[in-house]
């Protein structure tokens, strides 16, 4: 059996696993309230001022337009042609709203006061993932960052999930908008069933992804019976002020039965309500949240004792995220030495984290960017809608671990775009190694750093497998 | 050659990095082992659920036209808008025409209703069975292609197993060591000092993780640095996109006779709910590129393809029926693909299950009459030479017996 963590290293495991990466700040916030008072106080981000980091945010002008204006600013290239829009149309190309949506996501994990408000956005991006780069989507992931996931990331579950349900994004994504009832009105109407039907996209990934898990339960029958319940859920104007609506024509009246659940008759747009209703609450539902969560903060395994705490919380509070994070934070496994530096920082972690330690000024760069893409995650651009994956053996092979190292020495002599350090940086290597394992680092590491000079041995700590778990 | 020599072998690489240089006695044992041209395995991994009746389509069946009124590809005739026909039964989707004079010349075999028996519908549930090879059992933790390279210890090549895709897939993961790159050109170290260094910290990490992850890349990088400069430029014309410029890579390195056995590329893409297109549209725009990529790649490797198979996979073919919006939804089983020198093509293997409503699998779509491990588990045997397959698909017994494609 191990030794218990030291108080130096129960620190660094907190901040390593409730925020993008330890630095000195954090560290001395800590240690004034406390860690259960600077856990309160992180799961009440609006209580914590964050001005120098919006202000920077506020700066990429498409962060606060409405779809209809970044259509109209950034539209497709044959509109633009059409318009005449000339070089003026290179300039406003709608993949620089993408551009914008990433420099601010990094800016927000490396600046942010708000530490584990951001961790948890990142984490609902990617449970509720949307590729941002799937037609019409390109418009709407602006508003879906800023209106559906960042207001219910710390909120109650049911109502981020109602949220992404009526987004326009998710909406468009996963096609729910043009899924029309055989036994609709319009289908009836217009005599054409085959050409306007049912689409189970959104039904199937709805139960798999974001609620009950691919095990909950779950036949193809509860598919279509979920993918009757949401026709009419649909979006007018998708390239334009792109608008959640019922349409009740294209709805199917009838009765329907989810997961035995009989939902009667006539319910028009309640039925989708009941459903988010019936799958928020499941227990299938609860565990696969918790499992999900306490892999976040916990281990790629984490212990069954974790995810049923959780689980337990996730039901008796419905659904509200902050008591199940807090559950599991709290929980005495948390601090288990077999879980200190357990997890492999994803890409976003890993070069966050670098630029938190080192304080490099950072405006986030095309070559930034690139550096995230090479290790494997272009942000927003997760094609399938199940996102990243969240196990570690995805993140270092051969190919991700090289760009890992690259992105280490480069940054370290200076070398990127985008990610300024101070000249007595280098100077630091005591301060980076307390940050970094508090402990003390490998034999391996040490001796590495023993015969190494100048920002060699800053780059040489960065690629350390230390950094490379939290 | 045991596994402590191997290992011994495998970490001799430290040091010599910042010359640039490897080891010459790991030259010459790698080049003894070389001395005869290597079987390799091409896997090309088509995620999201492939739409297999719009790829070769059962023209004779007439279901198939009631089933898809609006993105039937029409039956064989003059014109590009029109199928090809393959058999007087089945045709090819005319985005695919670069690939008909690989079956005509017989290096192209089709198995229709293939795939995995999973009966899942989910696309990660899918991919990972097909990737595990053990359907119905999720714990399983290496990829078959990583049990055959385990299995067949024929080398001592960082390059045995090779995904050309940023993370390493099921398929490959496991207890032999393989690799991922994107690019040949930039796989190498930015700053020479550190790298010599981080090679030796990893050697000695005591995370097996970074231990084994280093082993790899810096073994692949010396490899690649002093084998470079043989690599033969390409000779075919790829089209733009990252599964063609994938397959460039692992072309490169067969030509280069690195020792690769296994490589695996995927193509993204399929998941066509909405306006999946007939003859020409959001399918065929995907097939245009398959098709041409492998044929580029087929050129490019040219008189290598008789050491060569590509074998084509998806977790499900689509609902037989289209949807409401000129699409299709997940479905059961599919079409693949198996191409090289010394594959007996130029024919459609496998059983017709019909598209009737009472043959439909669970009503909807189309049935499986080959599983997908007995094409594969054929070229595992009769290409790549490990006939015992019982390490590589445990407890799978081909009940259709050998197709003969090989």
């Amino acid at each position: 059996m191990s030794t218990p963590l030291r108080q130096e290293q129960r620190i660094i495991h907190f901040l390593n696993r409730t925020s993008f990466g330890p630095t000195p700040a954090a560290v001395r916030r800590v240690n004034q309230l406390g860690m259960r008072g600077y856990l309160e106080e992180q799961l009440a981000p609006e209580t914590i001022a964050d001005e120098p980091v919006e202000e920077r945010v506020a700066a990429l002008k498409t962060m606060r337009m409405n779809s209809r204006e970044l259509f109209e600013l950034y539209p497709p290239p044959k509109v633009a042609r059409e318009r005449g829009m000339g070089m003026a149309g290179a300039m406003n190309a709608p993949r620089l709203i993408i551009f914008e949506l990433q420099q601010a996501r990094l800016l927000r994990a490396v600046y942010s006061q708000r530490q584990l408000y951001e961790v948890m956005v990142d984490f609902w991006s990617n449970h509720f993932n949307i590729f941002a780069a799937k037609g019409a989507n390109r418009w709407l992931m602006t508003s879906y960052d800023r209106d559906t996931i960042r207001p219910h990331a710390l909120g109650k579950f049911r109502d981020l999930l109602l949220a992404t349900a009526q987004s326009p994004a998710m909406l468009f994504y996963l096609d729910n908008w043009l899924s029309v009832s055989p036994n609709s009105l319009a289908a009836r109407r217009t005599g054409n069933v085959r050409r306007r039907g049912l689409n189970e996209n959104y039904a199937r990934e709805i139960m798999e992804l974001h609620t009950l898990g691919v095990d909950g339960g779950y036949s193809q029958q509860d598919v279509h019976e979920v993918a009757s319940c949401f026709t009419g859920w649909t979006l007018r104007r998708p390239r334009g002020e792109a608008q959640f609506v019922f349409e009740p024509r294209l709805h199917d009246p009838g009765d329907k039965t989810v997961l035995g659940t009989r939902i009667p008759a006539g319910g028009g747009m309640e039925d989708g309500i009941k459903v988010i209703d019936l799958l928020a609450r499941h227990p299938a539902t609860a565990r696969f949240i918790a499992t999900k969560l306490a892999r976040r903060f916990v281990a790629d395994d984490p212990p069954a004792s974790i995810i049923e705490q959780a689980a337990a919380a996730f039901r008796r509070s419905d659904g509200d995220i902050p008591t199940v994070m807090q559950s599991i934070i709290d929980a005495p496994e948390f601090f288990s030495p077999a879980f200190y530096r357990a997890r492999i920082k994803k890409p976003l972690e890993y070069v966050a984290s670098a630029l938190r330690i080192t304080e490099a000024d950072t405006t986030v760069t095309p070559q930034l960017l690139r550096y995230l893409g090479r290790m494997g995650e272009r942000l927003f651009m997760a094609q399938p809608p199940t996102g990243y994956p969240d196990l570690a053996s995805s993140w270092i092979s051969p190919d991700m671990l090289l760009t890992r190292m690259n992105f280490a020495s480069d940054l370290a002599a200076n070398r990127i775009d985008g990610a300024r350090m101070h000249s007595e940086v280098t100077g630091h290597t005591q301060a980076f190694i307390r940050l970094i394992a508090p402990d003390s680092l490998s034999s391996a590491t040490q001796a590495a750093l023993s015969e190494t000079a100048g920002s060699d041995t800053l780059a040489l700590l960065l690629a350390a497998p230390e950094f490379q778990r939290r | 050659m045991d596994r402590s020599r191997r290992r011994f072998i495998k970490s001799a690489g430290v040091g010599f990095l910042a010359l640039g240089l490897p080891p010459t006695f790991l030259v010459r044992a790698a080049a003894a082992q070389q001395s005869g041209r290597n079987k390799v395995l091409v896997v090309v991994f088509q995620r999201g659920g492939m739409d297999g009746l719009n790829v070769v389509i059962p023209f004779k069946d007439r279901a198939y036209y009631a089933l898809r009124p609006s993105i039937a590809v029409a039956e064989p005739a003059a014109g590009e808008e029109h199928a090809i026909d393959l058999d007087g039964f089945y045709a090819l989707h005319p985005a695919l025409a670069p690939l008909k004079k690989l079956y005509d010349q017989g290096q192209l075999a089709i198995v229709h209703a293939a795939g995995s028996p999973d009966n899942t519908r989910s696309h990660f549930d899918a991919q990972d069975c097909m990737e595990l090879g053990t359907p119905g059992i999720r714990s399983t933790p290496d990829g078959w292609l990583n049990r055959f390279l385990t299995e067949k210890q024929t080398s001592e090549s960082p390059f045995r197993g090779l995904a050309v895709t940023p993370q390493t897939p099921r398929i490959l993961a496991g207890a032999e060591a393989t690799l991922s790159l994107s690019s040949i050109e930039e796989f190498r170290p930015r700053n020479l000092t550190v790298a010599s260094k981080l090679q030796r910290l990893y050697a000695n990490a005591a995370d097996p993780l970074f231990r084994r992850g280093g082993q790899s890349l810096f073994d692949a990088m010396a490899r690649l640095r002093s084998i470079e400069a043989k690599i033969p430029p390409s000779t075919a014309s790829y089209p733009a996109g990252r599964f063609p410029v994938g397959l460039k890579q692992i072309a490169r390195l067969i030509k280069a006779d690195v020792g690769l056995e296994i490589a695996f590329t995927e193509i993204e893409g399929w998941d066509t709910h909405v306006a999946e297109g007939g003859a020409t549209g959001q399918l065929a725009n995907r097939l245009k590129e398959l098709g041409e990529g492998l044929t580029a790649f087929y050129q490019d490797v040219g008189d290598r393809m008789e050491d060569v198979v590509i074998v084509t996979m998806s977790e499900f073919g689509r609902t037989a029926r289209e949807n409401g919006n000129r699409g299709t939804d997940h479905g059961h089983a599919n079409v693949m693909f198996v191409i090289g020198g010394k594959v007996r093509g130029g024919r459609v293997y496998g059983r017709w299950p019909g598209l009737a409503p009472e043959v439909l699998y669970e009503g909807r779509d189309l049935d499986l009459t080959t599983d997908y491990r007995a094409v594969c588990g054929e070229v595992i045997a009769r290409h790549m030479g490990q006939s015992d397959l019982s390490r590589v698909f445990p407890g799978f017994r081909s009940p259709t017996g050998q197709l003969g494609i090989i």
